[in-house]
């Protein structure tokens, strides 16, 4: 569990984090609260010969409302996600993500900016982003633009960020109380087998579905089966999320076949409307 | 402040080891620091099978701060081969040499090791090193291996069967299948398992060039038997080698074996002139640390329709993996031993066949064997109920043996100690309520809920053991001395790692002394220290060590009587020993306490005749038999429909280890073993693929229990002593582990069996749990 050598490098400004990717290019990784890249960096999975540490970088940690929505900085904890008192109030599907994640110490470690941009496919927080319609701001060495969420996610641990590109805040909408995130663990490593994040509204549901896919999916064919139902039935409900999985090729692995997480994907998507019409 | 509140014995005190563990101030092997200390890494087999072509070490050798790089032809001829110490008649092993020869034979072998200044170096080191390999056919699974054709672990062995092992005890088997109205027969896995202790392996090993001593620190379970086996493979004499267990995080059985690594970094220490250290990762753990379990058996059962139970024919294939650590192949035979379980089953004949494929050794994991049989007599024991339309609390029933008629002889050929399994059923069924339990299955069974409630009743095999039975001598062996100032201080030759015996131990003492508890002080694990010893597994150290301690108490208190009786100017048999107090009423009013005793003993100035100086002695304990334990476990589970999704709503554990010393260490190693079969029924296994692979190297792939897992427990007892020792004690440290895997096992299947389910393999996870639901449903329809 010894990594290779590398260069530490820990910029006080987001300017400077990102004059240093420039700067180093494919050989720099860049550090937040560490739970992807120093595994697989002990594991020597992944041998940067620099690391870019913005993890104290103070100006990416805040959850503030900003024009209706509520903007997170990259550099937010889970832990602060979890118990944001201002998300509980206006937004609370991410919170109640969150207390999916990890376990007390990564979540106190952990960061929203990190997890995302690190797009592991079975990783919480995408199936939230996605059903939340979220806005994402990456800056780079031409400023800042603005992706949303389904650009963001390109493919299995590949997102819209170009190597010299820093995520820097997440803009969610405010929502009502109807919203619930479901998910099976996968029981070792406790990443979701498949997760799944509904949002109901007046115009129907948006729902998010990660861990099933090489990347996290908004389950489109369930959206328009309950498109402008207030209060679906539990029939329309269910027969809704029996095309949780349409269009996807479902993952497989030794913790579960495709089919299974096809499976878990319709009955977490169900549950999930489910919860969140109970909540209203 | 003092706890002089006595007896100690009986009460469930906090463990004397704890405060430091839970500060972060014990010592383990990684923690130890010493002057020129290096760091080794090892290079290991990224191959199933293959053929090592040519190793290049030139460019690590030449990596700075490397202080040498070696290969099997530099270290093997100068380690000696690895120890298996099972006898079993026409053996085929393999030579086990500490690195590779031309051959690598699982992913894991070391290859080669690197040493240098600094582990970051050393690591550096091992991936600059070039190999060239040729990948051969890999033998994956066992059943396959002992067919024709099968690609072969050792070509040089000829054959993929190490060993076959036949046994038929009781009554004659045929006739019993004869008189059979039934032949009752099921396949069962038992899949193989991590033990993952929280401590992976380490061995610190010092050279000491002046007085030709060699000094191992290593997490072991087993310091002497290390130091009996290790000179007949570095070639340092067993008087002139010490081995040291300091904390050891976990060991489960992991630790109970002679490992290649400790032959090379001993050998690396005197090769190299100076310390050297090296650490398991948590990937090398998974990995190059002994498997568990991994056994397939056909089992066939003679049955009359009243219920009874006249014979057990089994056929096992166990895998063994690539070679054999210490017990490899013995291990499969105790599943053998205890087949009948607590029944009475008047025939058997069991085959073992032991098979080598291209994995890691399997060895000894908690309960090693016990946990197989178990599961296996205990599923049997629902499947006949089942079949029968038998109750089956009535079934098991029908099998017990009379208390009466302990020590009751079993048809596989041991004598059960003691026993009453009809109180230990009885109070489980009181303490789980089993009428409201069936009361609110049926009810969740109409509202179309899937509930269920398993039973196991269980008997294993503990305090191991007698000498004879015992690969090495299953004796023990300890010592007490009353230390001038009155305290006392015990050696053991048991190896505590978890177990707790510095707080059981000083409670036997200090109640038998007559001192508080704070004067005791137990050592252990030092071969310097504890001279002699059989360390700790299968659940010995009270029965055994704790014994010897005893014998110990009783020849000190015998002389310190003699020098009493002197003092007191009477003989001894005019002295009473109370609470550590001497005196001889009647006869004079003065009394005397351990230290005025202690004292007179080592000053010397005022003897009796032939009285030798000192107040201490030394015993070796030799039991007669093993004990054995037994016990109830019932357990309510809920299943979800939908995901498979096991919930377990209810677990009741009465356990009967005879009287206990410490209730509180009861009723965690319990808790500990029965942690262990949720993760075996539920959700653990190592996985390897069909090309050798293996899967779940990591903990992000293989599943431990976590606290959220572990349901709230109902604990009872039953307390029937052991004839075996005078402290009538039998050994808890697997008890959970063997009674838990077959009860959450036969409750699962019990909720799944309105819909027609009536087998699942373990583990039995949401995937196989829907799977059956989703094929019983589809063919009953």
């Amino acid at each position: 569990m010894y990594p290779a050598n590398f260069d530490y490098k820990r910029p006080a400004t987001v300017d400077e984090a990102i004059a240093l990717l420039a700067k180093h290019g494919d050989a720099a990784k860049v550090l937040a609260g560490g739970h992807s890249l120093i595994p697989a960096m002990k594991l020597r999975l992944a041998q940067p010969t620099v690391v870019v540490d913005i993890g104290r970088i103070e100006t990416l940690n805040y959850l503030r409302e900003a024009r209706g929505a509520i903007a997170i900085g990259a550099m937010t904890t889970h832990a602060e996600i979890e118990s944001s008192a201002l998300l509980h109030e206006r937004s609370p599907l991410l919170a109640e993500t969150a207390t999916h994640i990890g376990d007390l110490q990564v979540r106190n470690k952990g960061t929203i900016g990190g997890s995302l941009a690190h797009a592991d496919p079975a990783a919480d927080y995408p199936a939230a982003i996605l059903a939340l319609d979220a806005e994402i701001d990456l800056a780079g060495p031409r400023g800042r633009r603005t992706v949303k969420a389904q650009a963001f996610f390109v493919d299995l641990l590949q997102t819209a960020l170009e190597p010299n590109e820093i995520l820097i805040e997440i803009r969610i909408p405010a929502t009502g109380k109807s919203v619930a995130y479901v998910k099976t663990e996968q029981k070792a490593s406790g990443f979701a087998l498949a997760g799944a994040a509904a949002i109901v509204g007046a115009d129907g549901v948006r729902v998010g579905i990660t861990g099933v896919a090489a990347k996290a999916y908004r389950a489109t064919a369930v959206e328009q089966l309950l498109a402008g139902q207030r209060t679906p039935t539990p029939q329309a409900i269910a027969l809704a999320a029996s095309h949780a999985a349409d269009g996807v090729e479902p993952l497989a692995d030794i913790h579960a076949s495709a089919e299974f997480r096809a499976h878990l994907a319709e009955v977490n998507t169900r549950r999930a409307i489910e919860r969140a019409l109970g909540r209203a | 402040m003092a706890d002089t509140k006595t007896p100690y014995v009986g009460r469930a005190m906090k463990r004397i080891e704890d405060p430091r563990l839970i500060r972060g101030i014990g010592t383990y092997v990684d923690d130890l620091r010493m002057p020129g200390l290096v760091h080794a890494a090892i290079l290991r087999s990224p191959h199933a099978h293959a053929r090592i072509r040519r190793i290049d070490v030139a460019a690590a050798r030449a990596l700075p701060g490397v202080i040498g790089v070696f290969t099997g032809a530099d270290v093997n001829d100068a380690c000696g081969l690895i120890p298996c110490a099972a006898a079993i008649p026409d053996l085929k092993a393999p030579k086990h040499t500490v690195l590779a020869g031309d051959r690598v034979y699982y992913v894991g072998h070391p290859v080669a090791v690197a040493v240098a200044a600094d582990p970051y170096v050393a690591r550096d080191a091992i991936e600059a090193i070039d190999v060239e390999y040729d990948p051969l056919p890999v033998v994956a699974n066992a059943e396959d291996a002992v067919k024709p054709g099968s690609p072969l672990t050792h070509p040089d062995l000829g054959s993929n069967i190490a060993y076959t092992h036949s046994v038929a005890g009781g009554s004659n088997i045929d006739e019993a299948f004869r008189n059979a109205d039934r032949v009752i027969k099921h396949k069962l896995f038992h899949q193989r398992l991590t033990p993952m202790p929280i401590e992976p392996r380490g061995v610190v090993a010092s050279f000491h060039q002046g007085e030709g001593t060699l000094t191992i620190w290593t997490s072991t379970q087993i310091p002497h038997l290390l130091r009996t086996l290790l000179p007949g493979m570095i070639g340092v004499a067993e008087n002139k080698l010490r081995i040291v267990a300091p904390e050891v995080g976990g060991g489960f059985g992991a630790k109970l074996n002679v490992y290649a690594e400790e032959a090379l970094v001993a050998h690396l220490a005197m090769r190299l002139h100076t310390p050297v250290k090296w650490i398991e990762s948590r990937r090398e753990n998974a990995a190059a640390t002994i498997h568990g379990r991994d056994q397939v058996g056909e089992y066939e059962l003679a049955v009359r329709n009243d219920g009874a139970i006249l014979g057990i024919r089994t056929r096992t294939i166990a895998d063994l993996g690539s070679y054999l650590q210490l017990l490899t192949p013995a291990v499969p035979t105790l599943t053998g031993l205890v087949l009948t379980g607590c029944y009475r089953i008047p025939a058997v004949k069991i085959e073992i066949v032991g098979v080598y494929t291209n994995k890691m050794a399997t060895d000894a994991y908690r309960g090693a064997g016990r946990p197989e049989a178990t599961y296996l007599i205990e599923r049997l024991m629902d499947v006949v109920a089942n079949e029968l339309g038998i109750d089956r609390l009535e079934i098991r029933l029908k099998h017990f043996p009379q208390p009466a008629e302990f020590p009751f002889a079993t048809s596989c050929g041991l004598t059960y100690d003691s026993g009453n399994y009809q109180a230990a059923l009885a109070k489980a069924k009181q303490l789980a309520n089993w009428d409201q339990l069936l009361k609110d299955r049926a009810a969740a069974r109409t509202a179309g809920k899937l509930s269920g409630i398993g039973v196991s009743t269980y008997v294993e095999i503990c305090a191991m053991g007698p000498s004879k039975a015992m690969p090495a001598g299953g004796w023990e062996w300890g010592s007490v001395r009353m230390e001038i100032s009155g305290k006392v201080t015990v050696v053991t030759g048991v190896s505590p790692h978890g177990q707790g015996q510095e707080t059981t131990f000083a409670q036997i003492v200090a109640d038998r002394v007559g001192v508080p508890i704070e004067d005791v002080v137990v050592l252990h694990g030092d071969t310097n220290v504890a001279h002699y010893g059989r360390d700790t597994y299968g659940s010995r150290g009270t029965a055994v060590g704790g014994t010897a301690i005893v014998m110990c108490i009783d020849k000190i208190v015998a002389k310190a009587k003699t020098l009493a009786a002197h003092l007191l100017e009477t003989t001894s048999d005019h002295v009473d020993f109370e609470n550590g107090t001497f005196s001889s009423p009647g006869v004079t009013s003065r009394q005397i306490g351990w230290a005025e005793l202690a004292g007179e003993a080592y000053v010397a100035k005022n003897l009796p005749p032939g009285l030798e100086p000192g107040l201490e002695a030394s015993s070796f304990f030799e039991p007669e038999n093993f004990t054995f334990p037994f016990g109830t476990h019932i357990v309510a589970v809920d299943v979800d429909r939908e995901t498979g999704q096991v919930t377990i709503t209810k677990y009741v554990a009465v356990d009967d280890c005879g009287p206990q010393i410490n209730p509180l260490i009861v009723e965690g190693q319990i808790q500990g073993g029965i942690a262990h079969s949720i993760g075996q029924v539920l959700f653990e296994k190592t996985v390897y693929d069909e090309n050798g692979q293996l899967l779940t190297g990591e903990l992000m792939d293989y599943a431990m229990p976590r606290a959220t897992d572990i349901p709230e427990y109902i604990f009872g007892h039953t307390v029937t002593p052991s004839p075996v020792n005078p402290l009538g004690v039998k050994g808890v440290g697997e008890a959970g582990t063997i009674g838990a895997t077959p009860a959450i096992a036969n409750a699962v299947l019990d909720a799944l069996s309105p819909l027609g389910v009536t087998h699942l393999d373990l583990p039995m996870t949401p995937e196989r749990v829907w799977q059956a639901m989703k094929t019983t449903a589809a063919t009953t329809v």
